[in-house]
């Protein structure tokens, strides 16, 4: 059993040269218009398998309210990859979030797919509030959420 | 310094410190409705109520235990996730639950003003100034009331004063806890902390992925009451790989959904529960009656805020402004001013512009500033206060050791005048240690020590000739403390007694100002423009003589009369001024307030002791009270058929029981005696109506006075009380002329 910033290890040194093939992209999440304080999101690729493969972004800054983004947190807890310099603050009610990304070129159009998980205090925890497959074709492409996420578009 | 240290933050945020105080004053309220609309808890296990609410609600994802004893559960019913409050008891869902958007909205505001995280550091900083502002001001008062041992008798001074005081001293424990958690919260909000959440266990890799048993029958879960469970998460719907995250009040775990058993746990490490604890102190969840507290300490913020900004207002006003100081060194007189709340400056300036018309060269400064020495000085004047239990005023702490190191030129002569009030203890106890210590330094006195009692003009005048006289010319000092605004009064009637007995004493009424009151004095429920009730004194400023004399008054305002009890004395200026008045003739005076001389409330008996005019605010309290309230009267005159005052209004409230005894004593009769001796007669009575709770009321000359605390003293020693014990408890107040 170790901390979570312990296990989320230097993981800057492995990704560190797949940044020479990445793509700069652009993630615009538009949240609810929901009660409450501003929410948790983790937005993580899945491998062809379904299994958790890399975080993309995480909004919200607090890791004891990590364990409520459950398929995020669950994919990545037995993984050393750090997060801290794909972290943000948390998004509110109505809000929009805009930030860019670094996704691998290797890995568009081969069976990755984008999720995002949302949670707001004293509210639902959502995991899958958005599923997107990583395809060329969605590019762009605006997905509506299920939980507090209203729509979502990635760019590259 | 540590003044400063008080009433700069007090000034600066005293605001946001309010603010937040009263945003946490509601938030104190969460608790205790909480509290009050929770069912009590029955003895279920996480299985068994977990087991009840997925019957009940099969998407059910979560359900979560507060500190309050409320149980939510959170469900998906296709259309969102939803909220439902469970009865702790039966597990039955009671209806959707909703969280107050009231206590969302205070809560936002009370940690971070909705302005993320500079709001979060303005809230940070405040609660550090409420830990600041309680100690300094705890020490503050410690030291004005002579030590930590006295730290809970009587405040006095100004009402505003008093307030803060008084409800500081409520306050304090609950502010000290409120700033101190509120700054540790802060931190940790800022992330300053470390980890106080609780680490994250490592998702289990071992799980058994069998079919999923049925959440009642889990035997981790059978074996954990509902008591020690925060949070059961339930696995997805449908992933066998999936589990059930547990969060208790011992640490976090898993708990695998086929067989039952814990598949990781990790405790809470001490930090995590030293933080729970600060949490729930601060916040009151979970011990709502503590939160309640607090919430009543933190009402009395604003006003320890209002009264604080007053206290340094009036303290400020009152600053001293020396027109024309002389350099230290050229000066041929120093005067030496101990302050602690500045009244003493208006008179060391008054004596400063007396003597520049005579032709001196004089340097007005702090005690503190006392120099090395002083080339061109004949004359060091010291013009100073007593603090507390005899100690040194602010502007003067540091006197004594600069003294020590003082070198006094060839001839240098001093004086000493001190400053107090007769009431307290060490009367003018620092001023008699300064001229002690500078007479030991080497200095000849000019004048002997003198003291000034309660700011008394005439002392001071006096001190004036005196000093003049040894300077070799007339000094004539005429300083008026903050003279307020004066009223003319007509006098209605006067009623003489005592001229039989050599003490010519007359009872004067006058008519109130029919002047309309302004429209606040009518808001206020004041009839009049002037406003005193009997205990208050009036200033009355004799024609041809700017310094006011005062005297106690007898009746209130609004029993529309203005009414004073004045004995002649022989050469008095005032006293033959108004003992030459005559009905329809009219006295400039002002009302001051005296409100530290008023009878206790409440059903505890009162005994009032006075002697020749000082009846008069006595028979002021009896006349006004009609909640017959047991009021013991004991008079001292010389002869009853001639200075009896009040005798009809006495005998009248003794038949009406507002007053309920009335003992007299007169000295020009045969078997003649004073009211000292009256009071040591009825010792068992003094000693029976002191300890039920009775308060002593004296008022008359210093002598009588004197002799009073003697014969108190004498009827309290069996039961080991004491005037100075009871007047540590406000409850031996006197009023001496």
């Amino acid at each position: 059993m170790k901390k979570l910033t312990a296990i989320l290890l230097l993981a800057t040194a492995f990704s560190a040269p797949g940044l020479a093939y990445a793509k700069d992209a652009t993630l615009a999440i538009q949240m609810t218009n929901y009660q409450g304080p501003p929410a948790y999101l983790a937005v993580y690729l899945t491998k062809p398998d379904g299994t958790y493969d890399s975080t993309l972004w995480v909004a919200g800054g607090r890791s004891e309210y990590y364990r409520h983004l459950r398929g995020w947190v669950r994919g990545i807890s037995g993984t050393n990859q750090r997060i801290d310099t794909i972290t943000g603050a948390s998004v509110g009610s109505g809000r929009t979030l805009k930030v860019g990304i670094a996704v691998a070129d290797a890995l568009i159009d081969a069976g990755y797919t984008i999720h995002v998980d949302s949670a707001v205090e004293h509210g639902a925890e959502n995991r899958d509030d958005v599923v997107l497959p990583l395809t060329q074709a969605n590019s762009g492409t605006v997905v509506a959420g299920n939980g507090y996420i209203s729509s979502m578009a990635v760019t590259f | 310094m540590l003044r400063r240290l008080h009433s700069l933050p007090g000034l600066i945020a005293g605001l946001i410190v309010a603010f937040m105080a009263m945003t946490g004053v509601v938030l104190s309220l969460q608790p205790m409705l909480d509290h009050a609309t929770t069912p009590q808890a029955g003895s279920m296990d996480v299985a068994e109520l977990a087991q009840t609410v997925a019957n009940q609600l099969p998407g059910v994802t979560r359900i979560t235990h507060a500190a309050s004893g409320a149980i939510t559960a959170y469900y998906d019913a296709g259309q969102g996730a939803l909220a439902a409050k469970i009865d702790p008891a039966s597990g039955t869902v009671l209806g959707e639950m909703v969280p107050s958007p009231f206590f969302a909205f205070f809560t936002e505001l009370h940690r971070s003003l909705f302005l993320d995280m500079n709001g979060r550091l303005a809230s940070g900083l405040s609660a550090l100034a409420i830990v600041v502002l309680a100690a300094s001001g705890m020490i503050l008062l410690a030291n004005r009331l002579g030590g930590w041992r006295k730290l809970f008798t009587t405040a006095k001074g100004t009402l505003s004063q008093r307030l803060h005081v008084e409800l500081a001293r409520l306050a304090v424990l609950g502010l000290l806890v409120s700033g101190m958690t509120g700054v540790v919260m802060s931190l940790n909000s800022f992330g300053l902390l470390g980890d106080t959440g609780g680490t994250l266990s490592a998702f289990p890799t071992t799980v058994d992925g069998g079919a999923p048993a049925s959440v009642g029958t889990l035997s981790a879960l059978q074996a954990l009451p509902l008591s020690d469970l925060r949070e059961i998460t339930f696995p997805y719907a449908g992933d066998a790989t999936d589990v059930f995250t547990l969060i208790t009040s011992a640490g976090q775990g898993y708990v695998d959904q086929a067989t039952g058993a814990w598949l990781s746990f990790t405790p809470n490490g001490i930090g995590q529960s030293i933080y729970e604890t600060i949490y729930m102190l601060h916040t009151g969840q979970g011990l709502w009656w503590f939160g309640a507290l607090l919430g009543l300490a933190s009402l009395c913020v604003p006003v320890l805020a209002v009264t604080g900004t007053v206290i340094w207002w009036l303290r400020r006003r009152n600053q001293p402004r020396i027109a024309g100081n002389v350099a230290a060194r050229h000066a041929d007189t120093i005067i030496l001013v101990g302050s602690e709340g500045n009244s003493t400056w208006g008179f060391a300036a008054n004596l400063h512009l007396a003597l520049a018309a005579t032709g001196h060269k004089s340097h007005v400064a702090p005690m503190n500033a006392l120099a090395h020495d002083y080339p061109a000085a004949k004359q060091i004047l010291v013009l100073t206060a007593t603090y507390g239990d005899g100690t040194a005023p602010a502007s003067a702490k540091s006197f004594m050791s600069r003294l020590t190191r003082f070198v006094p030129t060839q001839g240098l002569r001093f004086a000493v005048l001190g400053f107090g009030d007769r009431s307290f203890e060490q009367f003018c106890r620092f001023a008699e240690d300064t001229a002690l210590a500078m007479r030991e330094r080497g200095l000849t006195e000019l004048v002997p020590f003198t003291s000034v009692d309660r700011q008394s003009s005439q002392s001071f005048a006096q001190w004036g000739n005196a000093l003049g006289e040894r300077l070799g010319h007339d000094l004539v000092l005429e300083h008026v403390p903050t003279q307020p605004a004066t009223n003319e009064l007509v006098l209605l009637e006067r009623t003489d007694f005592g001229t039989e007995v050599q003490a010519p004493t007359t009872v004067l009424r006058f008519a109130l100002p029919s002047e309309r009151p302004s429209l606040l004095q009518r808001l206020l429920g004041r009839r009049s423009s002037l406003n005193f009730e009997p205990g208050d004194l009036v200033g009355i400023i004799p024609p041809g003589n700017p310094v006011p004399r005062y005297y106690s008054l007898a009746s209130s305002s609004k029993d529309d009369v203005l009414e004073i009890c004045v004995r002649k004395m022989a050469g008095g200026v005032c006293s033959e001024f108004l003992h030459g008045l005559e009905p329809g003739q009219s006295i400039t005076a002002f009302i001051k307030r005296n409100p530290d001389f008023r009878p206790q409330s409440g059903k505890a008996p009162v005994i009032l002791i006075g002697a020749g005019t000082g009846i008069g605010p006595l028979a002021g309290f009896v006349g006004g009270n009609d909640r017959h309230q047991p009021y013991y009267l004991y008079f001292g005159g010389r002869d009853p058929a001639s200075d009896f005052l009040y005798a009809p209004l006495l005998r009248a409230a003794l038949a009406d029981h507002r007053l309920a005894g009335l003992a007299t004593a007169f000295s020009r009769v045969v078997g003649g005696r004073y009211v000292q001796d009256s009071l040591r007669e009825d010792a068992d009575a003094i000693r029976k109506l002191v300890a039920s709770g009775a308060q002593i009321m004296v008022c008359g000359g210093r002598q009588m006075a004197e002799g009073v605390r003697d014969s108190i003293d004498f009827c309290l020693a069996p039961v080991g009380e004491t005037v100075t014990s009871l007047r540590a408890k406000g409850r031996y107040l006197e009023d001496v002329y």
